[in-house]
């Protein structure tokens, strides 16, 4: 298992874990594979951050990473 | 020649020679609602000089959580000209135009060409593409907000950016409305974006600073979180 620390954002911050700045996720979890795991679903999703940086779905998480997902934000 | 009294608190953040820079912008809103409200209170009072104020709805009651310019007494009375008012009872040097209408494939381009900086406060993620496209084709920056309940992001986009695609996604399949329709909007954080999108506007006119170009700050005000994360 590795740890990450998780940032839902906004209408995501329901499917935080508890304990989500050491969340556990098996070694080789992709982030489309996290999505699935917490019950998101999939289309709310429009930004993935790791560490800062935009990475898409595929991107495949490591120990220690920043994960953050933001849902899309329009109004003014 | 820049009124001294007025702008003498701006010292020593803003010198003489980027006021005078300033003075002699002309910053266009698109959107007059809980950004633009802010957005256009802010510029009149750090003093970009010339404004073009673009919004074709009427205030009505569900403006008065969080949008500046509504008040009681002005409900039924188009955004544009209230814009216009207060712009003029905070500073009368400023020069003003109103222009009640929605932004639209046919208006925009007419609306923003000639000015130096745009600024998008629009509802609908749709219309800040189209914003964006005709911005970049009259080679103009664009500084963007956009709100969710007590979160909001801003970002800086300059001709030749992908900008909303990498926020939204390609444009034929983003959606028109983001998540707000299911989180309503708060004023403070309205008007924290909205600070942070005139900042944004000032330093793209004095090219001082550091930018959110290619860069996306998140705001989420639940948990004091401010992260400007990177898109490219």
């Amino acid at each position: 298992m590795i740890q990450i620390d998780l940032k839902l954002f906004v209408t995501l911050a329901k499917y935080l874990p508890v304990g989500s700045q050491a969340h556990e996720i098996k070694e080789g979890t992709c982030v489309n594979d996290l999505i699935r795991d917490l019950g998101i679903p999939h289309d709310i999703v429009k930004l993935i951050f790791i560490n800062g940086k935009k990475q898409d779905g595929n991107y495949c998480i490591q120990h220690k990473d920043r994960v953050g997902m933001f849902p899309p934000v329009g109004g003014g | 020649m820049v009124n001294q009294g007025r702008y003498n608190r701006n010292l020593n953040t803003i010198s003489h020679e980027e006021q005078a820079i300033l003075v002699h912008s002309h910053v266009a809103v698109i959107g007059l609602g809980g950004l633009g409200g802010g957005v256009c209170e802010m510029l009149a009072r750090t003093g970009v000089g010339t404004l073009t104020l673009v919004d074709g709805d009427v205030f009505d009651t569900t403006n008065l959580n969080r949008q500046l310019l509504s008040r009681e007494e002005n409900i039924g009375t188009p955004k544009a000209q209230e814009a216009k008012e207060r712009v003029f009872a905070v500073n009368s040097t400023i020069q003003v135009t109103a222009i009640q209408a929605y932004a639209d494939e046919t208006t925009l381009y007419g609306m923003i060409q000639g000015v130096d900086l745009v600024v998008d406060c629009l509802d609908t993620i749709d219309t800040r593409f189209l914003l964006q496209e005709m911005a970049q084709k009259a080679d103009l920056p664009l500084v963007s907000g956009a709100i969710a309940g007590v979160c909001g992001q801003v970002t800086v986009i300059f001709p030749g950016d992908l900008g909303y695609e990498l926020i939204y996604g390609k444009r034929r399949e983003a959606q028109s409305l983001g998540i707000e329709t299911l989180t309503g909007n708060i004023s403070y954080c309205a008007l924290f974006i909205a600070s942070l999108q005139a900042s944004e506007c000032i330093k793209v006119l004095l090219n001082r600073g550091e930018s959110l170009r290619n860069k996306l700050l998140i705001a989420d005000l639940w948990n004091n979180s401010f992260e400007v994360m990177e898109l490219i």
